[in-house]
């Protein structure tokens, strides 16, 4: 068949992203800006091209509008295929059944179809909520090498932090005996990254049985990988090393941004051999006028600078006026902060206003684990009546 | 919309000197992040032209990497969209010599689209326009050709006007005047005509059986006691490219926040070829002074009064004043700049000085190492 795809790649972007609070109001976890110009979705996308796999389902459910507009055709990360692509995979009604996706597991369940078409060995299941530039080729390179049924990604994470994680009880070898959700007292390090090889006939066996079953929450981590390990399938973990980052809470996604401006960071942007892709928008170039004073900080295009940025991330378009005072903090798109508004270690959303003399974000704050203020998008914010 | 555009790509190359000497006057950076094509191109989108032709005559290879297939302008249509001209040989004959040879050329574009109208402009003219008041006011007027003139100064300093022209009350041509050097302030053309296609495939084949080829002497000033020629002032910002001075003065008037509004956003927004880059990245102890940065620069040393396109490195403790530094070049540390303009892929080695002049700016070639 024309068609026939070795790999293709099914991105769970359906997530709400609750523990992003106001920044997930009305956009999909997988589409909140990061980084300046990106959206986090543009992490993965770039990394599946990077790593030659051309085709992608997109799985959708909560509020998809920007997501959808986002990705479009694909062609921002050279998806617009003829053969094979992006596409957007929403829930759609079906006779006598249910549509919305129930569970990670349930979501591909529903696309067997889509992933027929191409007839793949294997498939890469991916989330859209993580920064990390991955070559995906070495992980199936491994997978091909180990005859496996599944291959799971895992990063090595402090011991301390370990019981937030799926962690992976491994052989010698890398072979997986035991997965363990969150443990309380972890036998291992090796956390989930939440990137799955999956052999395809394999998966699609255990996802049907898997839906007979009325009591199972239809998802990865609890279902399918504890059924097939159970059955002494072959499930191996492969060691990835460089940076990961799950932007799941406000906390994390400020993090994320503030390593972008620490030269140390393993996560280069501008690697041209791996280059992380985005929808670009037709902004001027930034001015930045006499006034201005700039210190350790990114800024994006299509920005007017009358005030001071110190440690902070800029977004596109986004008018910083006279007096204004930005620090450790992150701007999203079209933010404008007024003359002699403050703010301090906050996440300002897309289109807010902070007008003159406003203050936002705690003024003190430990730098380790600073408290962040998150303020949604089309905001305003006036200023405190004296 | 019922209007096509047609652009010529190569007039007045030859005035700039180094910096088209291997491209296009319309593939000239300029802005920060754009090319001077950009400007005409994305008021002819967003003034819903669909259908644009542009005229190419020799070193059009950047231009043609520019433009790929017209999707940074919405021009990568099944119907219309955007059709680059390459010079059209004829037996022997070498490539054009003017417009009316250049439009000749394209005969069959020009018959074979289905716009009443069409534009003609050139790309050395930077402005946000909306054309659609322009054709309204060519179809009220009744007239054969509209152009659209802007009141400009003549300043008799050595420069003249390529085109003035005098009209009536109603605003039609009476008098035609080239290369003017007259100081005071008359209607210039800027290059921009609208007429009906049909009417501009029968001039061109007339034009062709007299051996007729500059438009603007042949036509224009030659036939304007025939023919209805309508002059239509336009009343917003430009800026004029006919010189190394005035590219230079028209990139630093950006550094104005209403000229920049106006130039980047009166009637739409510009669109240019888009590069994958990352946001500026401004570390400590830089310093940035009234200054238009584009995306994927890294700045450590200091810019005052500058114009830095995608991707430049200004290193530590460099210093740059009133200068234009193109894409992807380097200034190493320490180096010292004044009045410079860095083609693309330049690089600056440690401590080098180059002191340009108002009047007189160093010019440092694309892909040189100073």
């Amino acid at each position: 068949m024309v068609n026939r795809k070795k790999y293709i790649a099914m991105l769970l972007a359906g997530g709400q992203g609750s523990r992003l609070g106001s920044l997930t109001r009305n956009i999909a976890k997988p589409a909140v800006p990061f980084g300046g110009k990106y959206r986090i979705i543009d992490f993965t996308l770039s990394n599946c091209v990077n790593s030659g796999i051309d085709t992608v389902g997109v799985l959708t459910q909560y509020k998809p509008l920007e997501l959808n507009e986002y990705i479009g055709n694909g062609q921002p990360w050279g998806l617009d295929r003829n053969r094979g692509g992006v596409h957007i995979l929403q829930p759609f009604t079906k006779i006598n059944s249910k549509s919305w996706y129930e569970g990670t597991a349930n979501a591909i369940f529903q696309n067997i179809r889509f992933i027929e078409r191409y007839e793949p060995e294997s498939v890469v299941i991916l989330s859209g909520d993580h920064i990390y530039k991955m070559d995906y080729r070495k992980l199936l390179a491994f997978h091909e090498e180990k005859n496996a049924d599944c291959t799971i990604a895992v990063i090595n994470v402090p011991k301390e932090e370990a019981s937030r994680f799926g962690i992976m009880n491994t052989d010698p070898d890398g072979r997986i005996y035991e997965f363990e959700e969150k443990p309380k007292n972890p036998k291992s390090t090796k956390a989930s990254m939440g990137v799955y090889v999956f052999r395809w006939e394999v998966l699609k066996k255990y996802l049907t049985e898997d839906d007979k079953q009325e009591k199972s929450a239809h998802d990865f981590g609890k279902n399918i990988i504890p059924a097939m390990l159970s059955d002494q399938k072959r499930l191996f973990s492969w060691e990835f090393s460089g940076y990961w980052k799950d932007v799941g809470t406000t906390e994390s996604l400020w993090e994320a941004n503030m390593d972008l401006l620490d030269p140390n960071c393993e996560l280069s942007l501008s690697d041209d051999d791996f280059r992380i892709y985005a929808r670009n928008f037709d902004s001027p170039p930034t001015f930045v006028s006499e006034e201005a004073r700039l210190n350790d900080c990114m800024i994006t295009g299509g920005c007017t600078i009358y005030g001071t940025v110190t440690n902070s991330v800029i977004s596109s378009d986004c008018v910083i006026e006279a007096g204004a005072t930005v620090s450790h903090s992150v701007l999203l798109p079209g933010t404008v902060v007024g003359k002699d508004a403050k703010i301090n270690y906050a996440i300002i959303g897309q289109n807010t206003v902070i007008e003159s003399g406003a203050e936002v974000g705690c003024r003190k704050t430990d730098d380790i684990h600073p408290e962040i203020t998150v303020i949604g998008e089309k905001k305003k914010i006036t200023r405190k009546p004296a | 919309m019922n209007m096509m555009g047609i652009i010529f790509s190569n007039i007045y190359d030859e005035r700039l000197g180094e910096i088209t000497a291997r491209r296009t006057l319309a593939s000239l950076p300029f802005g920060g992040r754009y090319r001077l094509i950009d400007f005409v191109l994305s008021n002819m989108v967003n003034s819903g032209i669909t259908n644009v032709g542009v005229i190419t005559k020799q070193n059009y290879q950047s231009l043609m990497d520019h433009l790929g297939n017209g999707g940074e302008w919405d021009l990568d249509r099944k119907v219309d969209g955007l059709f680059i001209l390459p010079p059209f040989g004829q037996g022997q004959k070498s490539v054009y010599r003017g417009k009316l040879e250049a439009l000749f050329g394209t005969l069959r574009f020009l018959e074979r689209s289905n716009e009443e109208y069409v534009l003609l402009a050139d790309t050395n003219i930077i402005c946000n326009m909306d054309y659609r008041q322009f054709l309204q006011r060519h179809i009220d007027s009744g007239a054969e050709i509209s152009m659209i003139t802007k009141r400009e100064e003549i300043s008799g300093l050595g420069d003249a006007c390529d085109l003035v022209v005098r009209s009536d009350y109603s605003g039609r041509v009476q008098d035609v005047l080239m290369h003017y050097g007259v100081p005071g302030i008359e209607n210039a053309a800027i290059g921009m005509y609208i007429m009906k296609r049909t009417f501009l495939i029968e001039l061109l084949k007339e034009a062709h059986s007299y051996n007729l080829v500059d438009f603007e002497r042949e036509i224009i000033q030659a036939k304007f006691p025939h023919l209805y020629i309508k002059e239509l002032p336009f009343d917003g910002r430009i800026l004029r490219i006919d010189s190394l001075g005035k590219y230079f003065s028209a990139n630093m008037a950006l550094l104005d926040a209403s000229i920049r509004n106006e130039i980047f956003t009166r009637h739409g927004l510009i669109y240019t070829k888009i590069r994958d880059e990352v946001p500026t990245r401004y570390t400590k102890g830089c310093r940035i002074k009234n200054s238009l940065i584009a995306d994927g620069c890294t700045i450590l040393g200091e810019v005052e009064n500058s114009v830095l396109f995608r991707g430049v490195t200004v290193g530590k403790g460099a210093k740059l004043k009133n200068c234009i530094v193109m894409q992807d070049t380097v200034i190493e540390e320490n180096a010292e700049l004044l009045y410079t303009i860095c083609d693309k892929d330049v690089t600056i080695t440690k401590s080098r000085l180059l002191m340009g002049a108002p009047a007189h700016q160093i010019i440092i070639t694309k892909g040189k190492v100073v």
